[in-house]
C-alpha cells in the first residue's frame, strides 16, 4: 500500500513539474507587467497541438522540437505584447480581463475549428515503458518531460539572475518609473517578458503533449490551473510556481487515485481557498 | 431614482419610455423566436445589474457571479421537484442560500485583505469548487442534471412558473425593470455614495468614517440575492439544471460581459450592453445557418473578436459614448 501511495505520489510530482513550467509563464508575465494572462492556458493548449502536428506530419519527437516550438512561441508573446497588449498595461484589472478572455475565446474556437473537439494523442514508442526504481515504476515520458521542464525553468532562472537583459527585466518589475528614469526600454523589456512568458507555455505544452492527450476543452481547466498553482506558489515568485506546480500535481493525483478522478480538481481549489484565506502572498510571495 | 429622472434630457426620457412601450407591446408583433431572443436581452440586463453593483459601484471584481445563480437556480427547483414547494415561496430560501454564500465569501476575502485579481480568483475558486461539488451531489441528480417536469408549462401555471412565452416574456421584463429602479435608486442613496468612496479610494473612505467592510458586504448582499433571483428564473424557464453550464466560469463571464461593454457603474450600461451582444449572438447563429455554413466556432471567434475590438475602442462602455453624443444626459451646468 505504501508502495502505490509513493508511486501515486512521484507520477503527481513528474507531472507537477510540467504544470509549473507552465504556471511560471504566468508568474513572469504578472510578475513584471501586472497583466493578468486570462488565455494562459488555450497558449498551452495551442503548444501540445504544435508537438502533435509536428509529430504526426514530420514524425518528430516533442523532446526534440522542444526548443524550436518555445522559440515560436516567444515571437508570438512578442508580437503580441507589442501590437496588442501593450496599450492595456496599468489599465484597470476587468479591462485587461475582457481582452484576454476575448483573445482566449478566439483561440479555443479557432483550434475547434481546425481540429475539431476530438482528443489528440501523440504515440512515441516509448509511451508505455517505464524504469523501475527499487518500489517505484516512473513513466518514461513523464521522467523525460519533468527533466525537460526543469531545465527550461532553470535556463529561465539564470536567464533573470544572470544576463544584463534578465536584470533590466527585474527592475522594471521593482521599480517601473525608477527602470524608465535610468533609460531603460520599458516597452521592449515588456514584450520580451510576454515572449518569455509565452516560450514557458509553449515548452509546457510540448512536454504535456506527451503526458495527456490535446483537446480543445483542456484549455479552459489548464487557466484556472494555472492560476491555482500561481496563487499557491506566490505570484511573482518563480520558484513558488515550481513549487505550487509540484503540490497541485501530487494532490491531484492522490485525489484521482484515492477519491474519484473527476473530483480531484476540487482538492486544488479547497487549497487554493485555503492559501488565500491564510497566505494571501502564497508560499513564496512577498508580503502584499 | 427621482435624481437621476430629473437629470436626464429631454430625449433621454422620451427614449426611456418610447423603449418600456415598444417592450411592452412587442409580443404583439414579436413571434416566438424573437420573444425568446428579447427574454435573453432582459435576463442579461437584469444579472448585470446585480454584478454591476458590486464591480461598477463597489469596485470588487467577481468573477463567479455563477455560484449565487446556480445556488438560487438549484434551490428554488429543488424545493419544488423534491417537496412540490413553489418557486414563489423557493425565492425567499434562495435569496437566503445565495447571500448566505456571497457574504462568507466577501467576509473571507475582505476580513483577510484581499482584493483585486486575489478577490476574483478566490470568487472562481468557490464557484468551481461548487461546481465540481453539484457534479456529484446524488440529490440534485449529480453531473446528469436536475430536470423540471414541464407538464406545468402546459397547464399554465403561472402559480408554479410554468406558462407560454408570454408569462416567461414579461417575468423577464419585470425582472430587468425592477432591476434598473432598484439599481437606480440605490444608486442615488447614502449607500450608493458610500459605494462609489470605497471604489474610488479605499484608504480615504475609511478617513472619512465610511466603514469599507460593511458597505461592500452591502453590496455582496444585494448584488448575490438579486443574482438568486435570476437563478430562481434561470431554473423555471429552462427546466434543466447541469452543474457544468449552470456553476460554470463560462457562465459567471457570460454574465459580465453585458455591463462592462454596456458601462460599468453605469445604470444603463447593463441594459444597452445586453441589447449589444445578445442580438449579435443570437445573429450570428442565424447568419451561419442561412449560409450553410458549418463551422463550430466560427461564431465564438466573431463574438472573441468583437469584445476584444469594443474594449480596445471604448474602454469605459458604449453606453456614456452614446450618451454623450445622443444628448441623453443634461449637460453638467
Amino acid at each position: 500500500m505504501a508502495a502505490i501511495t509513493l508511486n501515486v505520489i512521484v507520477q503527481g510530482l513528474l507531472t507537477g513539474l510540467v504544470y509549473g513550467l507552465m504556471a511560471l509563464g504566468l508568474s513572469v508575465i504578472f510578475g513584471v507587467m501586472r497583466v493578468v494572462n486570462f488565455a494562459h492556458g488555450e497558449f498551452t493548449v495551442v503548444g501540445m497541438y504544435a508537438a502533435f502536428v509536428l509529430f504526426e506530419t514530420l514524425h518528430l519527437d516533442p523532446l526534440t522540437v522542444l526548443l524550436p516550438i518555445a522559440a515560436v512561441f516567444f515571437g508570438i508573446g512578442y508580437l503580441l505584447q507589442r501590437t496588442l497588449i501593450n496599450p492595456f498595461v496599468g489599465r484597470a484589472e476587468h479591462e485587461q480581463f475582457i481582452l484576454l478572455v476575448g483573445l482566449a475565446t478566439v483561440i479555443v474556437n479557432g483550434l475547434l475549428l481546425v481540429f475539431g473537439p476530438d482528443a489528440r494523442p501523440i504515440n512515441l514508442s516509448y509511451s508505455f515503458d517505464s524504469y523501475a526504481v527499487g518500489p517505484l515504476f516512473l513513466d518514461k515520458v513523464r521522467v523525460f518531460a519533468a527533466l525537460g521542464a526543469l531545465a527550461v525553468a532553470a535556463a529561465l532562472l539564470l536567464f533573470f539572475r544572470y544576463t544584463r537583459t534578465g536584470t533590466a527585466i527585474r527592475a522594471c518589475a521593482d521599480n517601473l518609473t525608477g527602470a524608465a528614469v535610468v533609460g531603460l526600454d520599458v516597452k521592449q523589456l515588456y514584450a520580451v517578458t510576454f515572449g518569455l512568458g509565452l516560450a514557458c507555455v509553449g515548452a509546457a505544452g510540448t512536454l504535456m503533449a506527451t503526458i495527456a492527450d490535446a483537446s480543445p476543452s483542456l484549455a479552459q481547466a489548464y487557466t484556472l490551473l494555472a492560476f491555482t498553482i500561481v496563487i499557491i506558489g506566490g505570484l511573482g515568485s518563480m520558484v513558488g510556481a515550481l513549487i505550487g506546480g509540484i503540490l497541485i500535481g501530487v494532490s491531484e493525483a492522490l485525489a484521482g487515485f484515492y477519491i474519484q478522478p473527476s473530483m480531484k480538481s476540487m482538492f486544488s481549489f479547497a487549497l487554493l481557498i485555503i492559501v488565500l484565506v491564510l497566505r494571501p502572498q502564497g508560499l513564496m510571495g512577498r508580503r502584499l | 431614482m427621482s435624481g437621476l429622472w430629473f437629470n436626464a434630457s429631454w430625449r433621454g426620457k422620451a427614449l426611456c419610455l418610447l423603449l418600456l412601450l415598444v417592450f411592452a407591446l412587442a409580443p404583439v408583433i414579436a413571434d416566438r423566436y424573437l420573444l425568446s431572443v428579447l427574454i435573453l436581452v432582459f435576463y442579461f440586463s437584469y444579472l448585470g445589474h446585480a454584478w454591476n453593483l458590486l464591480m461598477g459601484f463597489a469596485g470588487q471584481l467577481s468573477l463567479g457571479h455563477a455560484l449565487y445563480l446556480g445556488l438560487g437556480a438549484y434551490t428554488a427547483a429543488a424545493l419544488w421537484t423534491l417537496f412540490g414547494i413553489g418557486p414563489w415561496l423557493g425565492v425567499f430560501v434562495a435569496i437566503p442560500v445565495a447571500t448566505a454564500a456571497g457574504l462568507f465569501i466577501g467576509w473571507l476575502g475582505w476580513r483577510f485583505a484581499i482584493e483585486g485579481v486575489y478577490f476574483a480568483l478566490l470568487t472562481i475558486a468557490f464557484a468551481e469548487f461548487t461546481r465540481i461539488g453539484f457534479d456529484h451531489l446524488q440529490i440534485t441528480g449529480a453531473a446528469g442534471g436536475l430536470f423540471l417536469p414541464v407538464n406545468g408549462q402546459a397547464a399554465n401555471e403561472w402559480w408554479n412558473l410554468g406558462g407560454g412565452p408570454l408569462l416567461y416574456y414579461y417575468l423577464s421584463l419585470t425582472l430587468a425593470a425592477a432591476g434598473t429602479l432598484l439599481v437606480a435608486r440605490l444608486r442615488q442613496s447614502p449607500l450608493g455614495y458610500r459605494w462609489l468612496a470605497v471604489r474610488e479610494d479605499p484608504q480615504a473612505a475609511q478617513a472619512v468614517g465610511i466603514n469599507v467592510f460593511r458597505a461592500r458586504m452591502m453590496a455582496m448582499l444585494v448584488s448575490a440575492g438579486m443574482t438568486a433571483v435570476g437563478g430562481v428564473f434561470y431554473g423555471f424557464y429552462y427546466r434543466n439544471l447541469f452543474p457544468s453550464q449552470v456553476f460554470d466560469i463560462g457562465h459567471s463571464i457570460e454574465l459580465i460581459l453585458a455591463p462592462i461593454i454596456g458601462g460599468l457603474g453605469t445604470v444603463f450600461g447593463p441594459i444597452v450592453g445586453a441589447i449589444i451582444l445578445t442580438p449579435l449572438g443570437e445573429g450570428l447563429t442565424g447568419l451561419m445557418q442561412s449560409l450553410g455554413l458549418n463551422a463550430p466556432g466560427a461564431k465564438a471567434i466573431f463574438y472573441g473578436v468583437t469584445l476584444m475590438t469594443i474594449i480596445s475602442l471604448q474602454p469605459n462602455g458604449v453606453w456614456p459614448w452614446l450618451a454623450r453624443h445622443l444628448r441623453l444626459d443634461r449637460p453638467p451646468e
